[in-house]
């Protein structure tokens, strides 16, 4: 629930915890804004400013999601970098990264470049992550040089891991200069072998094809052997299984740079939402055991997973209300990603700033962007959150074009209260 | 007094049923089996009852035995067969579910290659749902016919030991079998090929064992499974030779066994293949029963759950009870 509309020209947030993950600092204090920018609490009319009661509630960062899908170009009926953004903001992110598997995918620089001109006025910054291969079809590398220099941020055949190992390596061979990871999404399509779910003893009980854990974590291996041989940057995403985070952990140890990072769902659920033949816990990787959620939660807690991305991945009622084969992976993931993520790793014993950092600090460190500095003068981008409320996430809290959540009547501890961004803001109620 | 009732809306597997739902859907069926003893094998106990036999993949003894048992109850019967290809060109199970609704029938039987098919149809239609098969998931009506079948032989089914034989993985008997087997007290091992015993597979309560004849010196019974033809096809069975010569329910094999082991198959038989053509045919198999029981569970799981219900304060299902 909330609305979303051009930010007043003044604004005052009272009463409130500021928190900043630049310097890792809070203080007590009031926030305002004017025409966008933030400024001195003096500096405004509280009687004309727009008022905002942050008792108990911390100012922090606006969040940062590097992985998401929204969908355009040619998949509008599911998503549009406009509708992403209103669900971003209303998720407390006020900066997106986009994955490439669009139709045509994101293979080239004039991809590149419709992206940025179609969000050039979203209340989100949208940046986008180029194809490492035309088409995504893991035979021939993309124009990577070019797309850099029109401005994507990343690289990656997402959805379509890159099987082929000499096209992997050449790949971060080629991007070794460039300060920019490429990203591999970790699946042995060949030991995923059609599995829907998890392979453990619920998916043996449901007869449903299995996707073992070892099919993520062994094409992991060879991509952080790779990482090492060539010196590039690699980034792993949404790694769910203990084996890959013991991985990760290794490699880290050995001083090779590698990032990685964790979804919400798969901190939050395991295997057990699809019990019930639920499509919309189908997701690639899958949910998996609970041992696994809290070795993946485990690695956010000690370091070796470096930040919290969505990886939401709109679908149409349609399509998810084909049977458990035929629906497509994926599940949208920017309205429940900070209730999801601040109750399951809150009881797991992770602070509010800890989370926060998994959120800000930790994905811009990923993706070299540069967090924007909560001082007089800077450009207010800010998120407000409540992390004492509990909530109860619904239909009305998705701003998203798409619903395919299993999360749906899930309690949450922590709720975005505000969001503010590029002359726009997200109030919640 | 009045029957004995189960607390099963809809039949959609064997996994969470209860003995004692069990055991009555067993002894209605061996009551069932007099009447198909009888010269007039009819009851009018399902009149005025609308059934619609609903089947997306192929299959000839089950849809048979379904009609059968809908036909002896006195049921009103609509057949719907469909191959795969009528799926694949987009009848959508929503749609399906939908026409089932607005048909108004009071039981779906359904066979569906996809596991959870009848799951998702029983939660968006009034009528009673069967499972004749989803997928690699379950097949609960001939996990009944088989321990209906071990019952008659041997009186009892706790502390019996049954042996499940051929590809675990894939099969929706064996999954069924499993559940009902265990919940009824009985003892499970699976044997087969390594790469088609699913890995998890002993957290369902069932031991493993790849050695075929020390299974068959185990067991008190043994179910075998065919042998789908595309494994082999697709390289994961090596040969018919090799198979045969390892998990083939064999002539030889079993006479090297002192213990008349009974031998089950949910059929259709690759004779030759996964068993003899002779043991197929022979004493210790127990097949015909199977098809013949099959009818008589059948029709005990229809009159249970589309029967009239006056313990649950239901209004009956019929306009008029049958005397």
């Amino acid at each position: 629930m909330g609305t979303i509309t051009a930010l007043p020209r003044e604004v005052l947030i009272k009463g409130g915890m500021l928190y900043d993950p630049i310097t890792r600092e809070s203080r007590k204090g009031d926030v305002a804004i004017k025409n966008g920018r933030l400024t001195e609490p003096g500096e405004i009319g509280a009687d004309k400013a727009k008022v905002i009661d942050a008792r108990g509630c911390i100012i922090t960062h606006g969040f940062i999601d590097i992985h998401a899908h929204f969908r355009e170009p040619g998949r509008e009926d599911k998503e549009t970098l406009a509708t992403g953004s209103q669900a971003a903001l209303a998720g407390g992110f006020t900066r997106v990264c986009v994955m490439p598997n669009t139709d045509p995918p994101i293979d080239g620089p004039e991809g590149v470049r419709f992206i940025l001109e179609r969000s050039e006025d979203l209340p989100v910054a949208i940046h986008p992550v180029g194809a490492v291969t035309k088409g995504q079809r893991g035979k021939e590398l993309a124009e990577l040089l070019e797309m850099k220099a029109a401005g994507a941020v990343a690289f990656s055949d997402d959805g379509e891991p890159v099987q082929d190992g000499q096209m992997l390596r050449r790949a971060l061979y080629y991007t070794r200069d460039l300060g920019v990871p490429v990203i591999n999404h970790a699946e042995d399509v060949r030991l995923r072998a059609g599995g829907v779910m998890n392979e453990g003893a619920l998916s043996t009980r449901l007869g449903l094809p299995g996707n073992p854990a070892l099919a993520e974590a062994s094409m992991i291996y060879r991509d952080l052997l790779l990482a090492e041989d060539t010196g590039s940057r690699l980034h792993v995403p949404h790694v769910s299984t203990a084996l890959s985070v013991d991985l990760v952990r290794h490699f880290k140890e050995r001083g090779v740079t590698i990032t990685a990072e964790a979804s919400p769902h798969h901190l939050g659920l395991t295997d057990e939402a699809v019990r019930d033949f639920d499509t919309h816990a189908k997701v690639a990787p899958p949910l998996r055991s609970e041992g696994d959620r809290q070795a993946v939660a485990g690695g956010l807690r000690d370091g070796t997973l470096d930040c919290i991305a969505t990886d939401h991945a709109p679908h149409t009622v349609e399509d998810k209300e084909q049977d458990l084969i035929q629906a497509p992976f994926g599940m949208i993931g920017l309205e429940s990603a900070f209730g999801m993520a601040h109750t399951t790793l809150g009881q797991m014993g992770l602070s509010t700033e800890q989370v926060i950092d998994l959120l800000t600090s930790g994905p811009a460190r990923v993706m070299g962007l540069e967090l924007t500095p909560l001082e007089p003068g800077e450009t207010a981008e800010l998120v407000v959150l409540a992390p004492d409320e509990e909530w109860t996430f619904t239909r009305e809290d998705i701003h998203s074009r798409s619903r395919n959540t299993p999360m749906l009547g899930m309690t949450f501890t922590g709720r975005v209260r505000a969001t503010i961004s590029r002359g726009s803001w997200f109030t919640c109620r | 007094m009045s029957e004995p009732t189960v607390s099963l809306r809809h039949l959609l597997g064997l996994e969470g049923v209860s003995a004692q739902d069990i055991q009555v859907l067993l002894e209605t069926g061996f009551s069932f089996r007099e009447v198909l003893e009888r010269p007039i094998k009819k009851v009018p106990t399902l009149t005025g009852i609308s059934v619609v036999n609903l089947f997306f993949e192929g299959s000839t003894r089950t849809r048979i035995s379904f009609e059968l048992a809908e036909k002896r109850l006195s049921a009103d019967v609509t057949n719907f067969s469909a191959g795969a290809s009528s799926l694949s060109k987009g009848e959508g199970l929503k749609d399906t579910i939908q026409n089932i609704h607005a048909m108004k029938m009071d039981a779906v039987v359904m066979r569906h290659p996809v596991p959870g098919s009848t799951w998702q149809l029983s939660q968006f239609v009034d009528a009673v749902v069967i499972n004749a098969g989803d997928g690699t998931h379950e097949h609960p009506t001939q996990g009944l016919l088989d321990m209906m079948s071990l019952q008659e032989k041997f009186g009892r089914l706790k502390g019996l030991k049954v042996g499940i034989i051929g590809d675990i993985a894939h099969s929706r008997v064996a999954r069924s079998n499993i559940f009902g087997l265990i919940t009824m007290g009985a003892e499970v091992t699976v044997c087969g090929p390594g790469h088609l015993i699913p890995p998890y597979i002993g957290e369902l309560g069932v031991a493993v064992n790849g050695d075929i004849d020390e299974v068959l010196t185990w067991a008190d019974a043994v179910n075998v499974l065919r042998i789908q033809r595309e494994r082999m096809a697709d390289g994961i069975i090596p040969s018919v030779r090799e198979y045969r010569s390892r998990f083939g329910i064999t002539n030889e094999r079993l006479a090297r066994h002192r213990k008349e082991v009974v031998i089950l198959h949910p059929g259709p038989m690759n004779r030759g293949v996964e068993i003899d053509s002779d043991v197929a045919d022979g004493d210790q198999a127990v097949i015909l029963d199977q098809v013949l029981n099959g009818v008589a569970v059948r029709m005990s799981v229809l009159f249970h759950l589309l029967g009239p219900r006056e313990s649950e304060g239901e209004p009956p299902l019929h306009p008029e009870e049958e005397t």
